[in-house]
């Protein structure tokens, strides 16, 4: 790296982590109930909106009415969604005309905004009108987020509280994420990034005619625009010259910030956040890929706050932290070192296809080990031109089942089940029954932190493995070998861990991928949830066993080694074989040849 | 006393091997295995290659079929492995309770038409006698029963059930009046109420427990087994998603062949937690054994556990902290008489006595002070009455007394005395604080002196609760002691904390508030009185001493009736857990080994540039599966006497415990198999 570089990722890191105590204390207080900075504006609104709908805010919930309010919630405004993009043609603020989207294409979309995934098989600016963007994918941009932070409030509930099925009241900590936390964020970071230029308008889009006209081949498309191939399976490309150049516009300020702040990273535009209207200037990167990390890594704290142990929490980051850095570290290394291929035709030095030159290598590795390892998904840089190497990191970030920081609240409650699991095995192994924080870790704990681990990891095998062997399937992957392999894995990862990024060059939008994409999307996101809330129903119920010189110490360094360990185990043992007939054995030709 | 503890059957005599070799085919059976689960997918493997060893011989298959065939058998090894480990720990268990067995012989019993002695009786079957039947046993009989003495009092051989030589005293009323069946009167008789019927009697249960045969899992072993469940169930996902995986890249390569069925079944076997699963119910049964070797009887395997997790350690004084007799280690006289007088008046008042207290004073006036004297012809011995509290001898006219402070001093006012000396108050106070018993002797109407009568902590004891503290857990002596007594012995024997003058509703309150604040309780009792705070605690051992409430109140039965034997429960506890989890570890750390084994040898016709992972340059990619198939099958056998033994257990912080841990078996886990599998292909190179 160079000195800029350094210079960019240390002030950005110390940044980041001098924040974490403060704004992880605000949510602390937010969710306590405490009066916060922002009390005095915003306690009118909150009760107003209690007395609107009907919510007795100081009624509290046990795991199973929790849990119903919040699928119930989730598929009322999934099934919303879904109305809207069949409706699109017929509904508002749609100067392009852009007609409906098919009934698979409607059922994957609506599912993946829903679940915070934000896989998007279909191009922003070229199929949803500014209402879709506006009233449909950014309304879920907040809910889906302010979902997956309530379960992880709900979760430490259940820790700390002791004898009762008490867990909080849904609609209050909705709410209550929603208003105090993103947005009041969003509403700061999509005027500073006004200020960068990203565009905020409702203008229909705008033809320019180009200084210097382009002639450039383009692929044939068929009927339902899937790229036409000849014998060889190569895509049927033809010759085009261009005069003018149409320019996407649209309020994508606002829906900016929360993309990233709430990590659902479904771009306004298809090139996502290297599109220089989303993402122009390497100050508005950085910002953007702090706003990734920001609510998930300040959780942490919150967590440790809330049960009575900061040192907690801290160590979870530090585990978080150690696997984000090493991770981008190999990533930095690899795209560092070039492509060897490339090299032989006279061309040194980074491999800089796919990546923005005004973001740099730093800037780009960055931005892509922090969207994977959490579950936000936005992109400055195409996953898929990554050398293999490089493109094994954000994978196996999203293969780790994302609690590298994580989704804004999933990352937490993921990462607590691999924290019980971890918990158990070196409970036995110290001669304990094991215990967290004073809880006991028995069968349903073991089942539920179980099955909040390994669903995804489990759809990824289950699907990626059919999709193997069904031709349609196998056709719609652009470059064919183990290239190919990394990218239908990467599609399922993405979809089971509700991340979202895609390693482009996987034709998405068929029925197979639509129907697939939508059972692991909606799997992948409310088993675990469930899961977590069963467990957080059990813990809230166990008494608290006070710590004695027996008991393992979580907080230290022996342990955040431990938990490092058994999710790169965990991590490693299921997903090795793939990721050898993948990325592995492509790095292995490319360096090979 | 002779204690011969239940002699130690080695895993490798006859008697165990050959039953264990047999049940480890029986336990084949898919009906039994399925309570396995992770075994069971072993044989449901072992079959899927058994026949596809069948389909090769036809040429049905393009590998060899010796390779499937080897494959097959070493699949099939591995569950007979696992079979064998659990006959094995439950065969020692076997062969003690057919022993117990031999005692429950065709008993007659002696029913009496009334509970009392002399009334008429007729002789039935012990299988017959019912709850409530009172049955007379004579010098020479059999206890046909459980029950309780209701009448007389009996010296009873117990040696069949506790191995102890020395007869005990059995007697109606009070802390002694449980008898068990198949033990023998030796002296008097006695009228027992039976308390047990048929096949639910101590000894059934003891036999039942012995055998494994009531052996239920316990919650944390069922947790246990959800994560190895689980695991297996990714496993078996992960050779499934091989399967297509590698049908395109054969495609996309344009060369090899998709991964066969026998090679992702191997794949499969190896990386499932089997060592773990192999031996996760011999680690259970054995710990329970090694409890019985030193003579507990746990009464639920949960019980074991849960010692592994107390936090507090309720303690009876009395015969745990201290022997149970005080001695004698200090006259102190008073009113200016010389220490020599005082030695010799207490000499004279103890030389009747025959409690071990006043046998502590003879000794110590005769080693301290070299006084010689015989009982003279005339001397009359005043026993210990509750009246007057006081004991003595009257000897040539003179009244030689001891007894507690107030009685003696009301004794010799009795006699006339006019002053009591000055100093007394103050030495009786003096020693008194010292958590020690001032004994006074007086002659005639005048006090000579004081005897310091001293509990005698148990030598080692400070030791043993030291390595409780560094286990995290915290002793509480319960005495009847007054609390200045109490605190000086405890400050002596440096437990944690005391309660004095405990009453039952006392001990039992204590444990409340102690698991209310969230700790685990361990008691260990004996009395009747112990029973309501026995039932209440998560740990409570009884001795084989106590009352049959108590004994029934317990889960954990003491048969040498040493309290200290806690200790040794709450280390047995901890090496179960241990155990578990560091074979565990283990098992899992060896997929990473078996990986490198395994993945470039499947994939190796399809991307040859696999080979670098190939990082043991093992011969083939045959032999590489093949060597890894085998060294998970001989790991079971290999780690068999681990299991039962349990992992060592030293006391430390569990911190230091869990590095130490770690880098034994976690780090261990994933050397070992690369050595292990290395060395296997090495020897299955030199047959291909």
């Amino acid at each position: 790296m160079n000195a800029y570089e350094w210079a960019e990722t240390i002030v950005f890191f110390t940044v980041l982590l001098a924040l974490v105590k403060p704004f992880g204390s605000y949510m602390a207080r937010v969710y306590q109930g405490e009066r916060t900075v922002l009390s005095p504006l915003l306690v009118p609104c909150e009760s107003l909106l209690y007395r609107l709908c009907g919510v007795n805010r100081d009624e509290e919930m046990g795991w199973k009415r929790y849990a119903v309010g919040l699928i119930l919630f989730n598929l009322l405004t999934g099934v919303v969604l879904f109305a809207m993009l069949l409706l699109q043609g017929v509904l508002p603020l749609n100067p392009q005309k852009m007609p409906a989207f098919s009934w698979s294409l409607s059922l994957n979309t609506a599912i993946s905004f829903m679940t915070n995934t934000n896989w998007q098989n279909y191009a922003g600016e070229s199929a949803a009108s500014y209402f879709t963007q506006m009233c449909g994918f950014a309304v879920h941009n907040f809910t889906s987020a302010a979902t997956g932070m309530v379960v992880a409030i709900a979760l430490i509930r259940g820790f700390v509280r002791r004898r009762t099925s008490h867990l909080g009241n849904f609609w209050v900590d909705l709410t209550r994420s929603t208003l105090y936390i993103l947005l009041p964020l969003s509403l700061v970071f999509a005027v500073f990034l006004v200020s960068q230029g990203v565009i905020q308008n409702f203008s229909a889009y705008k033809t320019v005619p180009l200084v210097q006209s382009v002639t450039y081949d383009k692929p044939k498309l068929d009927d339902s625009g899937n790229a036409i191939k000849d014998a060889k399976g190569n895509p049927v490309t033809e010759s085009v010259t261009a005069n003018e150049v149409t320019i996407p516009m649209g309020p994508v300020a606002s829906q900016e910030a929360i993309k990233e702040l709430g990590t659902n990273g479904g771009g306004f535009f298809n090139a996502n956040s290297s599109h220089p209207y989303e993402n122009p200037t390497p100050l508005s990167n950085m910002v953007e890929i702090f706003l990734i990390l920001l609510i998930s890594g300040s959780l942490t704290y919150t967590f440790g706050l809330m049960a009575g142990n900061p040192r907690q929490g801290w160590a979870l980051l530090a585990v978080m932290l150690a696997i984000l850095v090493f991770t981008m570290a190999v990533l930095y290394r690899a795209e560092a070192t070039g492509n060897p291929l490339v090299a032989k035709l006279g061309v040194h030095g980074i491999n800089m296809e796919g990546k923005e030159t005004r973001f740099g290598l730093a800037g780009s590795a960055l931005f892509a080990v922090a969207t994977t390892g959490t579950s936000c998904g936005a992109v400055n840089t195409m996953h898929d031109s990554l050398t293999p190497l490089g493109g094994l990191m954000p994978l196996s970030l999203i293969l780790l089942s994302e609690v590298v920081f994580g989704g804004v609240g999933t990352g937490l409650y993921t990462m607590l089940a691999f924290v019980v699991i971890a918990v158990f095995i070196a409970g036995l192994m110290i001669g304990r029954t094991p215990e967290f924080l004073g809880k006991k870790i028995e069968v349903r704990e073991m089942w539920m932190s179980i099955l909040a681990v390994l669903t995804a990891g489990i759809l990824i095998l289950v699907f990626s493995g059919i999709a193997m062997v069904v031709p349609s399937a196998v056709s719609s992957m652009a470059n064919p070998g183990a290239h190919g392999l990394s990218e239908v894995l990467y599609a399922f990862a993405s979809m089971s861990n509700n991340n979202g990024s895609a390693f482009a060059g996987l034709s998405g939008n068929t029925l197979f991928y639509n129907v697939t994409g939508a059972i692991c999307m909606f799997l992948g996101r409310f088993a675990p949830i469930l899961a977590s809330l069963a467990m957080a129903g059990s813990l809230a119920e166990k008494k608290y066993v006070p710590p004695s010189l027996g008991t393992l110490p979580t907080d230290k360094v022996p342990f955040a080694l431990w938990l490092t360990l058994v999710i790169l185990i965990v991590g490693a043992l299921t997903f090795f074989p793939a990721l050898s007939m993948g990325p592995i054995v492509e790095q292995l030709q490319m360096v090979g040849q | 006393m002779s204690k011969h503890a239940p002699e130690p059957i080695s895993i490798f005599d006859a008697r165990i091997m050959r039953p264990a070799l047999l049940d480890s085919f029986r336990k084949l059976d898919p009906r039994v295995l399925w309570k396995n689960p992770v075994m069971f997918a072993v044989e449901i493997a072992s079959v899927i290659t058994l026949v596809t060893f069948a389909l090769s011989l036809s040429g049905a298959n393009k590998e060899p079929a010796w390779f499937t065939g080897t494959v097959s058998v070493w699949l099939w090894l591995t569950v007979i492995f696992a079979n064998f480990s659990e006959a094995l720990a439950e065969g020692r268990g076997k062969a003690r309770a057919a022993s117990l067995r031999k005692t429950r012989t065709d008993v007659t019993a002696k029913l009496l038409s009334k509970p009392e002695f002399g009334a008429s009786f007729e002789t039935v079957p012990a299988t017959e006698l019912r709850k409530d039947d009172c049955i007379l046993v004579e010098v020479g009989d059999l206890i046909a029963g459980d029950g309780d003495v209701i009448a007389g009092a009996a010296l009873v051989n117990e040696s069949a059930i506790t191995g102890e030589s020395a007869p005990v005293v059995r007697e109606s009323g009070g802390d002694r009046s449980a008898v068990t069946g198949g033990t023998t009167v030796i002296a008097n008789a006695i009228i027992v109420r039976i308390t047990a019927n048929p096949g639910e009697t101590f000894l059934d249960r003891m036999i039942g427990l012995i055998e494994g045969a009531k052996r239920r899992k316990t919650p944390n072993e069922i947790a246990l087994e959800v994560l190895l469940i689980a695991l297996t169930l990714v496993f078996l996902l992960v050779c499934a998603n091989i399967s297509p995986l590698s049908v395109y890249s054969v495609k996309a390569a344009g060369q090899g062949s998709p991964v066969s069925l026998t090679v992702l079944v191997a794949l499969f076997v190896c990386l499932a937690p089997t060592t773990i699963a192999a031996l996760l119910p011999a680690i259970g049964i054995a710990g329970m054994d090694r409890l019985f070797q030193k003579n507990v009887i746990a009464l639920s395997g949960r019980a074991i556990e849960a010692a592994g997790d107390v936090n507090v350690l309720l303690l009876d004084k009395t015969g745990t902290i201290t022997h149970g007799n005080r001695e004698a280690v200090e006259f102190v006289p008073v009113g200016g008489h010389a220490e020599q007088e005082l030695a010799e008046a207490a000499l004279v008042a103890s030389l009747t006595d025959e409690t071990p207290e006043g046998r502590s004073v003879v000794v110590l006036a005769r080693q301290k002070y070299g006084l010689e004297r015989e009982l003279p012809r005339d001397a009359e011995t005043i026993a210990f009455s509750a009246e007057t509290r006081l004991s003595g001898v009257d000897v040539g006219g003179s009244r030689y007394r001891k007894g507690a402070a107030d009685s003696t001093v009301a004794f010799v006012k009795s006699l006339g005395a006019k002053t009591i000396p000055a100093n007394l108050d103050e030495v009786v106070d003096r020693i008194a604080r010292a958590g020690a018993t001032p004994l006074v002797v007086s002659c005639d109407s005048e006090i000579m002196g004081v005897i310091n009568l001293k509990d005698i902590i148990k030598s080692g004891i400070q030791e043993r609760f030291q390595q409780l503290r560094q286990m995290g857990i915290k002793t509480v002596m319960i005495t009847g002691d007054n609390p200045l007594t109490a605190a000086a012995i405890a400050a002596e024997a440096q437990v944690d904390d005391f309660l004095a003058q405990a009453k039952p509703e006392d001990k039992l309150k204590l444990i409340k508030e102690n698991q209310e604040a969230g700790f685990m309780v361990a008691m260990t009792g004996d009395g009747t009185n112990d029973a309501p705070a026995l039932a209440q605690a998560d740990v409570a051992v009884a001795m084989n001493t106590g009352t049959q409430p108590a004994r029934e109140a317990a889960n954990i039965i003491d048969l040498d009736s040493n309290p200290t034997k806690l200790l040794d429960i709450v280390e047995v506890g901890k090496q179960i857990l241990m155990t578990r989890g560091n074979l565990t570890t283990f098992s899992i750390s060896n997929d990473v080994a078996k990986y490198f084994a395994i993945i470039p040898a499947m994939l190796l016709s399809i991307y040859p540039q696999l080979n670098v992972l190939n990082v043991m340059h093992l011969a083939t990619p045959l032999s590489a599966i093949l060597s890894a198939v085998i060294f998970n099958a001989v790991i079971i056998p290999l780690l068999v006497p681990l299991a039962l033994k349990g992992t060592r257990f030293k006391p430390m912080p569990a911190e230091k415990l869990l590095i130490h841990n770690l880098l034994l078996y976690g780090v261990g886990g994933m050397i070992a198999p690369f050595i292990g599998i290395k060395l296997i292909d090495m020897m299955v190179g030199s047959f291909l």
